[in-house]
């Protein structure tokens, strides 16, 4: 029955007058790749911004996970002179007490990065376990509870409440950790259930629901699956606002505490050595390498999660 | 359709001629379209016809020489008026659109800016270019928004869009169209999202205007019966190409080809209904309401005979789906009770054991959300196996393949994701889960709905043959009348949240019918080009008789 | 009611008990102070007899509501107490300053810096913003983008020690401190705020250029915006009639937004430059411990902020034509 008059410019158009049959039905099949055959793709094809954040964050990984062994001398050594200059000795000197800078910033790595990271997992592991439950209980009581509460801690500006809250329990490692992670598991939260109340509404949660699965079975097949791309951004823009508030905390001296080498504090110790610029350059830039350490790692993760933003949106931006 | 009068027929206006339209996905581009003519002269309505994602939109703007992002017009010749607009610069083009050829969308309301009155966007494009002065322009519009019937045509115009309703939205958005008088309107699905009530009023106001002002049209659907009411030729196309292209009358008496036949075949099947007496559910005289507000449901009661099939039809906000959610559990009847098999249903879904949700299944409307996009056809089917029937291993996948087969598919479709299914084959997957769980009574829920009307048929078919394999009952929820007469034994009519009637197909569908039941099946298009104007002479006549 | 009336009623009562809130948060800051507390603001060398004296004044042993409302009637009427410091281990409160008298000037200088910045960055911002997103994807996007993206990436004290060393210390263009004298001459006050200013706007400028930049692409992708052009308008008509119109809302939330964010960075802006201003005060309060004065700041922070935000809220309902043309 096919009729040979039709005018079939390209491929697939044979099919176009033909009678129906399900299997044949068109649809786009994807070409099946394994992992690491689509990280290689996805390497490829990544803007150069991207690429040289990967690099950087690889960079500073080796050296918070290596630090003992890259690092010249102790975290904590302490040398006979203060503020010495660059020299061979010590490559940038040595701050106030005598120790090497080189050192500290190898050793700030894994401190301010580690901290960092472990702060913002909390945060994640609290903002997101609740934020996906109150999606769950959509409108209930619950969710309307752990909203609300949410909206109220968060009408506190954060740097605010964390100087309050750290002037009322003390400034140290721990409670500067437990703070953070409390404080910012709020917009976490609110992220986590925005994104989960977009899936809790889809018929395939439903259907769950009507065959007698358990809330944990539709937590963590349905839901969860389906969220991550936008968490896994999210994580890195909330690791980079976790790391920048506890530099600035560090920096104003109610973070983390000395002799724990950390970034923020080192910037704030060695700042003096500023005002010698025009005499002495070296030293001046003593207390800009923490800070630019900082910076660029924020940079780095910045253009990395940007791209995977872009990647995971398709055409829009 | 009225006979026109050939001498008011003028020249071509348009010439379309090898159009190749590429669109932008999946990092490549495509061709959508390929190599495609339209000719249609002045006063001429051509009605196209396809699938979705067979290009009809995309190529109904490219007659004004518009691609939309993502889109590009390749190749070929669009010849409008004389001006060849290919070779037009982008300002040239722009000084077209909205006053020589205009364009109405499918979303209303999503096409109005909701900051500015109605009467303001209306006549927005002809006092922009100079047509005509604002005052006259404005009232213009009023005699517009009167000609396409209109409530309060003088006062409409100062409303914003969220006062108004879709149907109304419909036709201010007609007016806008054709504040300016152009030469073309393309009319972009209109009605696809209207009730089947308010079409009618939308299609009638539609075709009289561009009568009146012997405008051309190009009508884009899906719907045949629609673009039989409108169209004076119609033009099929599939995959980007054209299959048919010829005057309505003969289309749809004559169609050449098998893709074209195959269109309407759905109407075709024709379902001998069944009695019995062993009822299988039973609803009884149950109320509902979502919390803290209005009742939705009102003492509704329905009898579902095993074995058989039970449509329940109703326009948006009849209740028709809601009922189906007190059936599943999911909203507890605040009165009444629910008897399955005779034994009373929990209301809850918690207070209902596994067994008693095993025996009802529901296939839900669109397969896109039905669906998992991160679990594989294997994942979805093998679940309710696990789960309700304690399968696993090499009995759970055998058990797999047999209802894969039975769906009509084959294995090289268990280890896809949804995403790379169309249409009529994820709404397949969907019915193997259901069927997966061994029910008695499954409710689908607008399940052909969303599928172009080849694929309905197909879904249809197989559900039949799976009834009458298995002895399943189901519950058809549904707006399309056409669908109901193919498949349905009972008819259940519900009209805001009540049970109009209830009876065997052949009482239901002939008269006498309450009120209600007259407006739904009068309103339904019917394959015969006259039909608009026959109804619209008929109710002219009965709202005569009565006054 | 209309319910553009009603709806604005019901967020200045939610800003209310917000602030409600905050202050009971505030107040429980005194309650949950481990023990040694009394020792650790008058030092070591304290008596026993001291620290008890202290904790009386301090009224710690009276009923917890009458205290909570005691202290809320005193920030209302501007009695916030008397700073810690300034006791000896005496503790006797003779040195010690009411915290209002220490927050005023500071207050008024603070005000001015956020507002030198939020003069600067707002329309900067919002061209660079709104021009971004009209002209997406070309290369002035694009280069905007990285740039801003690199900006917001940097912590304020590095952006305020890179413009010392560029405009101060080698250049000597503005001072590096910024000493203000309370009768310091208005153009004066300008000059050494600058680089503090300009620290604020640069941070600023980078968050609020993006927020908007993606509000507006948002509000370009309707199908109205696609309409219009398929109407034949022409660009500037598209966004002068038909963009601007529903963009007050999104934009004045970016605004309200950012600049409750300068609140913020506002605290460590100050520490760099040594600006007198209630950033600073807070910072060395934390540091001692100086509940009364921490909380005083934290109050008047947190109150700025919430009204920020309500301030917006009550600008997109206004703009709202749902709300403005109810059915």
């Amino acid at each position: 029955m096919n009729d040979k008059e039709d005018i079939v410019p390209s491929e697939g158009a044979e099919l176009a007058d033909q009678g129906y049959s399900a299997a044949a039905e068109v649809g786009v099949i994807k070409a099946r790749r394994t992992f690491a055959q689509n990280v290689w793709r996805g390497l490829k094809s990544a803007p150069p911004t991207a690429l040289f954040g990967l690099t950087v964050i690889s960079i500073y990984v080796i050296f918070a996970v290596f630090a003992p062994l890259l690092a010249p001398y102790g975290e904590a050594e302490i040398f006979p002179m203060s503020y010495a200059p660059w020299s061979e000795e010590f490559r940038f000197g040595t701050d106030q007490l005598g120790r090497d800078v080189m050192s500290r910033l190898i050793y700030g790595a894994r401190n301010t990065v580690g901290i960092a990271f472990v702060t913002t997992l909390f945060a994640f592991i609290i903002g997101g376990g609740l934020g996906i439950t109150a999606a769950i209980n959509n409108n209930g009581w619950l969710d309307n509870l752990l909203s609300r509460s949410v909206d109220v801690l968060m009408a506190i500006p954060s740097l605010i409440f964390a100087l309050i809250l750290l002037s009322m329990f003390g400034a140290n490692t721990l409670n500067l950790i437990i703070i953070i992670a409390v404080l910012d598991s709020t917009r976490v939260f609110r992220i986590a259930r925005a994104v989960s109340l977009n899936v809790v509404v889809m018929d395939y949660v439903e259907a769950a629901r009507l065959r007698g699965e358990k809330m944990f079975w539709i937590l963590y097949r349905e839901i969860l699956p389906n969220i991550m791309p936008p968490l896994v951004a999210e994580f890195g823009l909330r690791f980079c606002f976790v790391f920048l508030t506890i530099a600035a905390l560090s920096f104003l001296g109610v973070g983390i505490q000395p002799p724990t080498a950390d970034w923020g504090s080192m910037v704030r110790e060695t700042a003096g050595l500023i005002q010698f610029a025009e005499y002495d350059f070296t030293a001046a830039m003593t207390p800009m390498l923490p800070a630019a350490a900082i910076a660029l790692l924020t940079v780095a993760v910045n253009f990395v999660v940007d791209w995977f933003l872009h990647k995971s949106s398709g055409l829009k931006d | 359709m009225s006979e026109k009068n050939s001498g008011e027929k003028g020249d071509i206006l348009l010439e379309m001629r090898d159009i190749v339209i590429d669109g932008y996905s999946d990092d490549r581009w495509h061709e959508i379209i390929k190599g495609v003519d339209i000719t249609l002269r002045r006063g001429e309505i051509l009605g196209l016809i396809g699938e979705s994602g067979a290009g009809k939109s995309t190529l109904g703007l490219a007659a004004m020489g518009y691609a939309r992002a993502g889109c590009r017009i390749t190749s070929g010749s669009i010849i409008f008026d004389g001006m060849d607009l290919m070779k037009k610069s982008a300002a040239e083009k722009r000084a077209l659109r909205g006053t020589r050829i205009a364009y109405v969308a499918q979303s209303a309301a999503a096409s109005f800016n909701p900051a500015h009155q109605l009467i303001e966007q209306t006549v927005e494009a002809t006092v922009r270019r100079g047509i005509k002065p604002e005052a006259e322009a404005r009232a213009d519009a009023r005699k517009l928004y009167r000609d396409l019937q209109l409530p309060n045509p003088d006062t409409i115009g100062e409303r914003y869009p969220h006062q108004v309703s879709g149907g109304q939205l419909q036709r201010v958005m007609t007016a806008m169209a054709m504040s300016a008088r152009p030469d073309l309107i393309i009319f972009d699905e209109p009605t696809t999202a209207l009730d089947v009530t308010t079409q009618v009023e939308v299609l009638a106001s539609m075709r009289r205007i561009v009568e009146q002002f012997n405008t051309a049209a190009i009508y884009i659907t899906h719907d045949l019966a629609v673009v039989a009411q409108m169209a004076d030729f119609i033009k099929v196309l599939r995959y980007g190409v054209t299959i048919e292209d010829a005057e309505t009358r003969k289309m749809l008496s004559r169609p050449e080809k098998e893709y074209t036949r195959s269109l309407w075949s759905v109407r075709s099947i024709d379902k001998k209904e069944q009695r019995s007496d062993d009822i299988i559910l039973k609803v009884d005289h149950i109320d509902a309401s979502y919390t803290g507000s209005a009742k939705v449901l009102h003492d509704v009661s329905i009898e579902v005979p095993r074995g058989s099939t039970v449509a329940i039809v109703g326009e948006s906000g009849s209740g028709k789906s809601t009922a189906a959610r007190a059936i599943t559990g999911l909203l507890p009847p605040s009165s009444g009770q629910i008897l399955f098999n005779g034994k009373a249903l929990p209301p809850t879904l918690k207070g209902r054991s596994v067994d008693q949700l095993q025996k009802i299944q529901m296939i839900y409307q669109m397969a896109d959300t039905a669906m998992n996009p991160r679990h594989t056809v294997r994942d979805i089917i093998s679940r309710p196996l696990e789960f309700y029937l304690g399968l696993h291993g090499r009995e759970r996948d055998d058990r797999l393949m047999e209802l894969v087969e039975m769906i009509e598919l084959n294995e090289s479709f268990i280890d896809r994701y949804p995403g790379e299914l169309s249409g009529g084959q994820k709404q397949r997957i969907c019915i193997a889960r259901a069927l997966a769980a061994d029910p008695e009574l499954i409710i689908c829920d607008e399940v052909t709905s969303a599928l172009d009307q080849i694929v309905q048929k197909g879904i249809l078919e197989l559900l039949l043959r799976l009834q009458r394999e298995f002895n399943l009952t189901y519950i058809f929820i549904t707006h399309d009348i056409a669908t109901v007469k193919a498949i349905s034994d009972q008819i259940v009519v519900m009209f805001q949240g009540r049970v109009v009637e209830q009876g065997m197909k052949s009482e239901i569908l002939s008269p006498p019918f309450p009120e209600y039941t007259e407006l739904l099946l009068s309103s339904v298009p019917e394959m015969d080009p006259d039909w608009l104007t026959e109804l619209l002479k008929a109710r002219a006549e009965g709202a005569r008789a009565t006054n | 009611m209309h319910p553009v009336i009603r709806t604005i009623l019901q967020r200045l009562g939610l800003g209310l008990i917000t602030l409600f809130v905050v202050s009971l948060i505030l107040f429980s800051s005194i309650e949950f102070l481990p023990g040694d507390f009394g020792e650790a603001v008058l030092g070591q060398a304290a008596l026993p007899e001291t620290v008890a004296a202290f904790r009386k004044e301090l009224g710690l042993d009276l009923p917890i509501h009458e205290r909570y409302f005691d202290w809320l009637g005193g920030i209302l009427t501007g009695d916030m107490g008397n700073s810690f410091s300034g006791r000896g281990s005496s503790g006797g409160s003779d040195r010690s300053r009411p915290v209002i008298e220490l927050l005023a000037p500071r207050l008024a200088n603070t005000l001015f810096l956020a507002s030198m910045a939020a003069i600067i960055s707002v329309p900067l911002a919002l061209f660079l913003g709104i021009t971004a997103a009209l002209y997406r994807n070309s290369f002035y996007d694009r280069a905007v983008n990285a740039l801003t993206l690199t900006t917001i990436s940097f912590p304020e004290f590095f952006v305020a020690y890179l413009l010392i060393l560029g405009l101060s210390s080698f250049t000597k263009i503005f001072p590096s401190l910024a000493n203000i004298s309370p009768d310091a001459e208005f153009w004066e006050r300008v000059y050494l705020t600058a680089l503090p200013a300009l620290t604020l706007t640069l941070v600023i400028v980078a968050h609020m250029m993006r927020m908007t930049r993606a509000a507006i692409i948002n509000l370009m992708a309707s199908p109205y915006i696609e309409m219009a052009d398929l109407k034949g308008a022409s660009k500037s008509e598209i966004i002068l009639r038909h963009a601007l119109p529903n963009a007050w809302a999104p934009i004045v939330t970016v605004i309200a937004f950012n600049l409750a964010y300068l609140v913020v960075g506002v605290v460590v802006v100050e520490v760099v430059f040594v600006y007198p201003g209630v950033g600073q005060l807070m910072v060395d309060a934390v540091t001692t411990r100086d509940v009364p004065v921490v909380q005083g700041c934290a109050m008047i922070f947190a109150a700025t902020y919430i009204l920020l935000n309500l301030f917006a809220d009550i600008i997109s309902i206004i703009t709202n034509p749902r709300l403005l043309h109810p059915r």
